[in-house]
């Protein structure tokens, strides 16, 4: 006769610290509500750790924490952000992602229909990657020490041999692509936030680059000195980052950078640059002059990058400055944000 | 800090406020500082703020200027 | 963006340009003050002076009212919020405002205090009335531009008999200023720097108007152009500069004719003199005490002033010795002159107001004109 297991009241229910003590309230929580929205082999064998195999190539990891406030926005949750964010990580070596982890720290108290919610979102983002979340953790903290939910990631990946993306392949002369508008994601946040209010349209472009990138790297192959995704500080971090790696300066053109008018229009209101403006769905892409074309082509050919544009080069520059010409045809300097104008972004 | 944009009052709300849009983003504000607003007007927007209405004959008598100042120059270079 | 996009078009302002240079005489200079943050910002931003002949220099003046904000007044601000009942509301820019001794609203709030970024006075208003339990106090900054806000929120807190909100007051008057820069000694006695003109602040002109500047242009022979913030708007009022100078003229003119008048916002002015009242002296980071220049709220309104309510004491502090600020905002010096910039003064590590802001001449030029300082330095 099995044992009376009371079913997981996820209508009304919510999670308090048993959830987290490793006994049978915690088993209940991941079998019912992880390993439900999760569903794959691995997860079902129930063992602490999975084990797979990588093929050929050599394998690419990465890892990240998700503590974005707040937990739903339009166009995503913290799940889906998730996945998202590390499918890209990998993706952004030029690799294939294959395997993720998911650790969850959360605040008791936390209701189980929000909870459900987010693990689904986090299920249905990882099969539309083609990804799998294999192995996972759960804590549950006291009220206060965790707002919510926090999300803590790995991810594996596989990159073919002779693929070595990094900053240090940047040459003088090399085009500057970037996939789509920016500031999406950021002003999508921080409409929601308590102290800003204000509605408009915008979602946030938060989406797994894989798929675009096997096309990227398909058209132009070993042209493609390095990816990024320019979350955190928007495109002018991502960018002075790659200056400062690369030992060279960046020369671009306000005109060629996309932004929706609705993302300008928010970011007048609040005083802020699209280009510190955090991105989820988008990649900037040294590549070579000779392959910028075809691969800019193949971007443009994919949904998620409809709007990608050659915004400007590479430039011998010892200052590692990153220069843009204005739409007036002045010259400014492209900087680092001084700060955290609104912390956790993502 | 200075940021002042120019939006439309596109509807007024009790106590003295309302409802601003520019290209979709829409905000409430407080309209205490201004009179006789209708829907449809333009206002310098600060600090969750109307300053004032703008002018649109004013606005547009300012560009014609604009435009033929700017005209001058190629004017006299050709 | 209907009123802004007409007033940013490339091929005007190309246009325009050439009209300046035109009309420029190449034998003199010309040198104009801006005295507005915000149109500091818009000629970095849009890399105005790029367009401009090389005779004409724009000054960036004390128009950024974080970046005069004496570093006493954040020490006073930082020990009111390190009460535990208070809940200090500030706008974003003041956040990372140095103090002395590296502190910050910041820092303050990594240590424990309850500091919140607001965008508005109303959304303060809404947090007092959320926490009856806790004092609220706003810290109020801001030239005559932001000043009728902080008028109609205290309004509002009367209105709703609200018995935990005050206001921690640091409201600027720009006429007064002007004035102190114009009197400097630098400028009167010495004559060490020329101002030809001045572009009139936007915002605050939207409020109180083109009268008050008719005594700049009397008693000190200078024109004066109010110029609205898009970069066609200055470049108009750069031109209107150049004509009256060319034409020996000091009279006031508008460029912003759309949204400022004579009169300015007559409802708004009358807020403010209901609710505030003159100091006889307020201290302005850089620039020292300045006589008439800031405000406090009147006796009548005592229960929502900060200082009164919680017996403030004012605290002073001294800049660094080697900070420039004080000649860089009266025009004196650049940004490149002061042997902290770039070094121990950067936007991450301020050390002085004109760092602070992204409107201050240092932060500006750190952002957009660094690289000009190399370009030249590689040519000569």
């Amino acid at each position: 006769m099995r044992a009376y297991q009371r079913k997981l009241d996820i209508k009304n229910g919510c999670v308090d610290l048993s959830h987290g003590s490793g006994g049978r309230a915690m088993a209940q929580l991941i079998s019912g509500l992880f390993h439900e929205a999760f569903g794959n082999e691995w997860l079902a064998r129930g063992n602490d750790q999975s084990a797979f195999d990588v093929g050929d190539g050599r394998m690419v990891m990465t890892t990240d924490g998700y503590v974005v406030s707040p937990l739903f926005f339009p166009g995503g949750d913290i799940g889906s952000l998730a996945v998202h964010g590390t499918v890209n990580d990998i993706a952004m070596a030029g690799a294939r992602p294959l395997y993720l982890s998911a650790s969850f720290i959360i605040e008791e108290g936390f209701r189980f229909c929000d909870l459900k919610t987010i693990a689904e979102s986090m299920g249905e983002a990882a099969r539309v990657a083609g990804v799998h979340i294999i192995t996972g953790d759960t804590k549950v903290v006291e009220r206060g020490k965790a707002d919510g939910l926090f999300i803590s990631t790995a991810g594996v990946g596989v990159v073919p041999d002779g693929l070595d993306l990094s900053a240090e392949n940047a040459r003088v002369g090399d085009r500057v692509l970037i996939s789509g508008t920016l500031g999406d994601h950021g002003v999508a946040i921080m409409s929601k936030r308590q102290n800003l209010t204000f509605e408009t349209e915008i979602v946030s472009d938060s989406a797994p680059l894989n798929d675009l990138v096997a096309e990227m790297v398909e058209a132009g192959g070993r042209g493609i000195r390095l990816m990024r995704d320019p979350t955190r500080g928007g495109l002018a971090a991502t960018l002075n980052e790659i200056a400062h790696q690369s030992g060279l300066g960046f020369h671009l053109i306000e005109e060629r950078i996309p932004v929706k008018p609705g993302v300008a229009a928010a970011c007048e209101l609040l005083g802020l640059d699209p280009l510190h403006v955090a991105n989820e769905g988008k990649l900037v892409a040294i590549v070579a002059p000779d392959v910028a074309g075809a691969v800019l082509a193949a971007m443009r050919g994919h949904r998620l990058g409809r709007d990608a544009a050659d915004i400007g080069e590479a430039v011998a520059d010892d200052h590692h400055f990153v220069q843009m010409a204005t739409s007036f045809g002045g010259g400014r300097i492209v900087d680092w944000l001084s700060g955290e104008q609104l912390p956790r972004i993502c | 800090m200075c940021l002042a944009i120019p939006a439309e009052v596109t509807k007024i709300l009790p106590d003295e406020m309302a409802i601003v849009s520019i290209d979709g983003v829409s905000k409430e504000i407080s309209v205490a500082l201004i009179e006789d607003l209708a829907v449809g007007d333009y206002v310098i927007v600060h600090v969750g703020y109307a300053l004032t209405k703008i002018d649109p004959d004013e606005a547009r008598r300012t560009l014609e200027l604009l435009r033929e100042l700017s005209a001058e120059a190629q004017g006299a270079a050709s | 963006m209907k009123y802004a996009d007409e007033f940013r078009d490339k091929a005007i302002a190309l246009g325009l340009a050439k009209t300046i240079e035109a009309e420029t005489d190449p034998g003199r200079p010309y040198r104009f003050m801006e005295f507005c943050g915000g149109h500091t910002h818009a000629i970095s931003r849009y890399g105005l002076e790029d367009l401009l002949p090389k005779n004409v220099r724009m000054i960036h003046g004390p128009g950024c009212p974080v970046c005069v904000l004496p570093a006493g007044r954040i020490d006073m601000a930082i020990r009111l919020a390190e009460r535990p009942d208070v809940i200090l509301c500030v706008y974003g820019d003041l956040m990372r405002v140095p103090g002395s001794q590296g502190a910050s609203l910041l820092k303050a709030k990594a240590r424990g205090a309850d500091i919140r970024m607001v965008y508005s006075t109303i959304d303060a208003v809404r947090i007092a009335e959320e926490n009856a339990g806790r004092e609220i106090v706003f810290f109020a900054i801001g030239f005559e531009t932001t000043t009728p806000p902080t008028a109609v929120m205290i309004r509002l807190a009367e209105k709703k008999q609200l018995e935990n909100f005050s206001v921690f007051c640091n409201h600027v008057l720009t006429p007064p200023a002007m004035q102190n820069i114009l009197e400097s000694p630098d400028i009167r006695k010495i004559g060490r720097i020329e101002i030809d003109g001045f572009v009139g602040p936007a915002h605050v002109s939207t409020i109180i108007g083109t009268a008050p500047y008719e005594f700049f242009a009397e008693e000190f022979g200078k024109p004066v152009v109010i110029a609205g913030f898009e970069p066609l708007d200055m470049m108009q009022a750069i031109l209107m500069l150049v004509r009256q100078v060319n034409e020996n003229r000091h009279e006031v003119e508008n460029q912003y004719s759309r949204a400022v008048t004579c009169g300015g916002n007559l409802r708004a002015k009358e807020e403010v003199s209901d609710i505030f009242e003159l100091r006889a002296q307020f201290e302005w980071r850089g620039l020292g005490q300045v006589p008439y220049s800031g405000l406090k709220l009147k006796r009548t309104y005592a229960k929502y002033d900060a200082e009164v309510r919680f017996g403030m004491s004012e605290l002073r502090v001294d800049d660094n010795p080697a900070c420039e600020c004080g000649a860089i905002l009266r025009g004196v010096k650049k940004p490149v002159d002061c042997k902290l910039f770039g070094t121990v003064c950067t936007p991450e590590t301020p050390m002085g107001s004109c760092m602070v802001s992204s409107e201050g001449a240092c932060a500006a030029h750190w952002t957009y004109g660094r690289f000009r300082d190399h370009q030249q330095r590689r040519a000569s």
